[in-house]
């Protein structure tokens, strides 16, 4: 009777053990890889060894020159030789014209300091290009294309005034961006003035005098590098480009302080008028954007998208009292009280509801009659000849005074009429100073013929679009490693497909721009960096990436211990019964033996 | 003996001279020298003032808020540089017995809420991600300007936060928490993106310090108004309106604030000694190690004010005076003549054919 009653309570250990076993089979092989698959986050493929890559990447910026010898510039045996190709490359020494040029202290600075004055006119370079953490390398290769000048050139460049020969060499061909010609002209030549050596056109042209020498080519070839750098790619321009991404220089002059590089810009025109009831103020705004303000943002149309608006605003008083002079008997604002002008204005601007594109605002004040006629005085107590001041990465304010003669014979309101070409001459040049377009440093001995009617010359839009395409692959470097390196850090980052992809897309953009950069299609490769800069914003700054399910570890347990201990405990428990009874079986055949 | 007396007295006065001109000569160095070396590298300011705490009791955080803003603005940051997030709405709260009005003062000396008080984020759009969001910069599209954090790597960020903490979170609108870790991660990931130039970052809330100590990003410095284990108490309530009107910590930073002017060299040891244990009852604390510069050379109005840099501008470009202008103010005054005479609407309704049947008797009446 026992017998059968021990075999079913046998079969049924057996089948309890069995069902014990194949729940934890189960738990374990099944269950632990399906929690740990669904509770990952989700990360889509990156490269991120081509995104280590581009950390190293040699940026060369090649510059096309094309050097035109007309007859009798050099000696005929040289002009043999012609045509033929010169390539004279330099490693550009970003880290060194930021020490000179702030006046910081200490033995290093002042030893390279000295090194370059005396190394000036010679391409050995001393120092290497550090940059945080990336070691960005960039080479300048100026590719200079020597060739014999065709009959028309040699006929423009014998006419007698510049402007005549710029005329006719303008006509046939049109340049690519970024590239540059320079005729070599005969040594005696009248087309320039006697003690002049170069000239720089508004176009991106040059001209050079030749010599008769043995050495033509070499010394020629020197004037034209010369010439070439001061038109395109010199260190403070790629210094400025670059001034935020190079590790320390946070006391450097903030002259230096262009624009950052957007795909767009607003710029917004402000009359302010404190006193309407003495001062009936007409600005003919329209027309002045339409002569002087278009013409200038078409020339700069590849750096940006522009918008322009304009507003007057009554009853806005700048925050700061002026004082009176006696001597003058003039008002004025002393140059320390200049930085609090500006905060009180800004809230009445409305320039933060216009657009996501950064805004440049200029104002135009005209003083009070209480207050009339205005000045402001620089550091040494003398007043401004422009009476303007600009904020970098803001905008510009300039005080205009009302012609004193108008409140003779006629009662108040006096009505004002805007002298907008005066107005415009000032803020150009603030719009220029914003963007970074300095005055170019000139070789020594070098005519330059000043900028055409538009304001800008086509060879220094080229410096800016240089500038920019240079900073927005740092940009673009710079974001996407940070973006590899966050998520290194922080494991909770989901990364989408359409994140993955705006990345890809971002790699194979810098790659291109490089390529493009290194093959001397400036255009291209601006537009090409533009978009690294965009799809690698994008994907930073995409909303799905921010992570909200941060665990600390002990939350961690706060949530899973109630869900799987219940489960857990019986199933580890038969386990260990199991094992247990198992090994007193083992054991049990040797006690009887 | 005299001579020697004398020529001793010339050596020594001889010797003064040249020292005081060279010390004068050194100390305009040095002067030079620290201002350029101190300077801070900003160029704008930003401040993100959050508010954590909602209903009628929790008043007081709203006012500490408030008291931040209003003194960041007065020192001259913009609306448009300020994200501010009010969990709540205290001045239009049913319950307020001077509606329109948040005061900080008893007896209702200071009124915070003014008259230019621009939210950001109002009562329920205070959230933990809202907050991330606006941090990081990962906002959607959509999102107006006025709502975002547009700052750069040239930026100086104050950000304050208030409510009810404990050791290591801090609670928003009662019902999520942000933890010290999430908040350091957020800060990591702006400077990453170099989203800020520097950061001061102040909490008051119990256990403050907590929320602190986890930052590993450099550029940053925090103050708290306790210690972790204390509590931040309140100052004063007011009987009129019937509820506790500030923090204790807040209350004397605002004072502290109020004797800053946009010019004033105050520097950050002085904010650091504002409320010692004997006012506030609780120890604040501070944390300076990840700053780069040190704390006595960090001006007060590098974070809570907004000084631009400026340039005089010198040059000018010339431009061709346009022919074309005489003929276009010719014809300009000509159009302002035309526009001299009176305006008047154009006709609203077709009045008459409304009152079809009146027309003809009573046309002047409808056509008033």
């Amino acid at each position: 009777m026992a017998a059968p009653g021990a075999a079913a309570t046998d079969l049924e250990v057996v089948r309890g053990k069995r069902a014990a076993l194949f729940f934890a089979a189960v738990a374990i092989v099944l269950g632990l890889p399906l929690w740990w698959k669904t509770t990952e986050t989700y990360r889509a493929p990156l490269p991120y060894s081509e995104i280590s890559g581009l950390n190293a990447l040699q940026l060369r910026l090649m510059v096309p020159v094309t050097v035109v010898f007309t007859r009798e510039s050099v000696p005929s045996d040289a002009q043999e030789k012609l045509p033929f190709t010169v390539v004279h490359e330099r490693e550009i020494p970003l880290k060194f014209v930021t020490i000179s040029q702030s006046g910081s202290f200490g033995w290093t600075s002042l030893i390279s300091t000295g090194m370059w004055t005396y190394f000036r006119n010679s391409p050995p370079v001393i120092f290497g290009i550090q940059f945080l953490y990336d070691k960005m390398k960039i080479k300048c290769r100026f590719q200079k294309a020597y060739r014999r000048a065709l009959d028309h050139e040699e006929e423009a460049l014998s006419l007698g005034s510049m402007q005549e020969a710029e005329t006719m060499l303008a006509e046939p061909q049109e340049q690519a961006e970024g590239s540059l010609t320079v005729y070599v002209i005969p040594e005696h030549s009248s087309l320039l003035p006697q003690d002049m050596m170069s000239y720089i056109g508004p176009e991106r042209t040059a001209v050079v005098r030749g010599i008769m020498h043995r050495e033509a080519f070499n010394i020629v070839g020197r004037r034209v590098i010369q010439v070439a750098q001061a038109m395109s790619l010199t260190e403070d321009v790629l210094a400025a480009a670059l001034a935020d991404h190079l590790p320390e220089d946070k006391w450097s002059s903030d002259k230096r302080r262009p624009l950052k590089s957007s795909l767009g810009y607003e710029i917004t025109f402000s009359l302010l008028n404190p006193d309407p009831k003495s001062h009936d103020v007409h600005w003919d705004i329209e027309g002045a954007v339409r002569r002087y303000v278009q013409p200038f943002l078409s020339a700069l149309s590849a750096a940006g998208n522009f918008s322009v608006d304009s507003q007057i605003l009554y009853y806005a008083v700048l925050g700061v009292n002026p004082r009176f002079d006696p001597a003058s008997s003039s008002y004025y604002l002393a140059a320390h009280s200049l930085p609090h002008v500006i905060n009180p204005v800004e809230s009445r601007l409305g320039s933060s509801a216009a657009s996501l594109y950064p805004v440049l605002n200029f104002l135009l004040y005209v003083p009070e009659l209480a207050h009339s006629p205005l000045y402001i005085q620089d550091k040494d107590g003398a007043p401004v000849a422009t009476n303007a001041f600009h904020s970098p990465r803001w905008g510009g304010i300039m005080v205009y005074n009302v012609d004193p003669k108008a409140y003779n014979a006629s009662k108040l309101p006096v009505r004002v009429e805007v002298d907008m070409e005066q107005v415009m001459e000032v803020f150009l040049a603030q719009l220029r100073l914003l963007f970074g377009i300095a005055q170019p440093q000139l070789p020594v001995k070098c005519l330059f013929s000043g900028p055409k009617s538009e304001g800008l010359t086509t060879w220094e839009l080229d410096r800016l679009l240089w500038a920019r395409s240079v900073e927005n692959l740092a940009t673009a470097t710079t974001t996407l490693t940070s973006l590899a390196q966050l998520l290194g850090k922080i494991s909770n980052i989901v990364i989408k497909d359409d994140v993955a992809s705006e990345v890809y897309r971002a790699v194979a953009a810098v790659q291109k721009a490089a390529e493009e950069l290194a093959s001397g299609h400036l255009a291209s490769a601006f537009t090409a960096s533009q978009e690294a800069v965009t799809s690698s914003e994008r994907a930073f700054f995409d909303p799905s990436l921010l992570h909200l399910l941060y665990f600390p570890d002990d939350q961690k347990f706060a949530i899973y211990i109630p869900l799987f201990l219940p489960m857990a405990v019986p199933i580890l428990l038969s386990l260990v019964k199991i094992f247990l009874e198992t090994r007193k079986s083992w054991k049990k055949p040797e006690k009887i033996d | 003996m005299v001579a020697s007396c004398f020529l001793r007295k010339c050596l020594t006065a001889l010797a003064g001279l040249l020292l005081l001109s060279f010390g004068s000569l050194a100390a305009s160095q040095i002067e030079d020298q620290t201002e350029q070396f101190f300077r801070s590298g900003h160029t704008n300011n930003w401040a993100v003032l959050v508010c954590t705490s909602r209903f009628w009791f929790n008043y007081r955080h709203v006012a500490n808020t408030l008291s931040v803003y209003r003194s960041v603005k007065r020192l001259g940051i913009p609306d448009s540089h300020i994200v501010l997030m009010l969990a709540d709405d205290m001045a239009c709260n049913p319950r307020n017995p001077k509606p329109a009005t948040v005061f900080s003062h008893k007896n209702m000396e200071l009124n915070v809420y003014g008259d230019d008080v621009e939210v950001d984020y109002r009562s329920y759009e205070v959230t933990v991600e809202n907050f991330l969001r606006v941090l990081t910069g990962r906002i959607p599209p959509s999102t107006p300007r006025s709502k975002r954090l547009l700052s750069d790597d040239r930026s100086n960020i104050l950000i304050y936060m208030t409510g009810h903490g404990g050791n290591g979170f801090l609670k928003f609108q009662d019902s999520e928490e942000i933890t010290n870790i999430e908040l350091a991660d957020a800060f990591e990931q702006m400077w990453q993106k170099r989203r800020y130039n520097e950061l001061l970052f102040i909490i008051d809330t119990c256990q403050g310090a907590s929320m602190y100590e986890r930052f590993y990003s450099p550029n940053i410095m925090a103050l708290a108004s306790s210690q972790v284990g204390e509590d931040s108490l309140s100052h004063q309530p007011d009987p009129a309106i019937g509820v506790h009107l500030m923090d204790r910590y807040t209350f004397y930073v605002l004072e502290f604030l109020e004797e800053i002017n946009p010019a004033s060299q105050t520097n950050m040891n002085d904010l650091f000694q504002v409320c010692p244990k004997s006012l506030c009852v609780s120890t604040p604390g501070h944390r300076t190690d990840l700053f780069q510069r040190d704390p006595k050379n960090v001006l007060i109005t590098d974070f809570f004010g907004s000084v631009r840099k400026v340039e005089i501008t010198t040059e000018t470009i010339r431009l061709q005076p346009d022919l074309g202008n005489m003929e276009s103010r010719y014809k300009k005054e000509w159009m302002d003549e035309e526009l001299m005479e009176p305006l008047k609407y154009a006709e609203q309704l077709p009045v008459a054919q409304i009152i079809h049947q009146e027309v003809t008797g009573h046309q002047m009446l409808a056509r008033w």
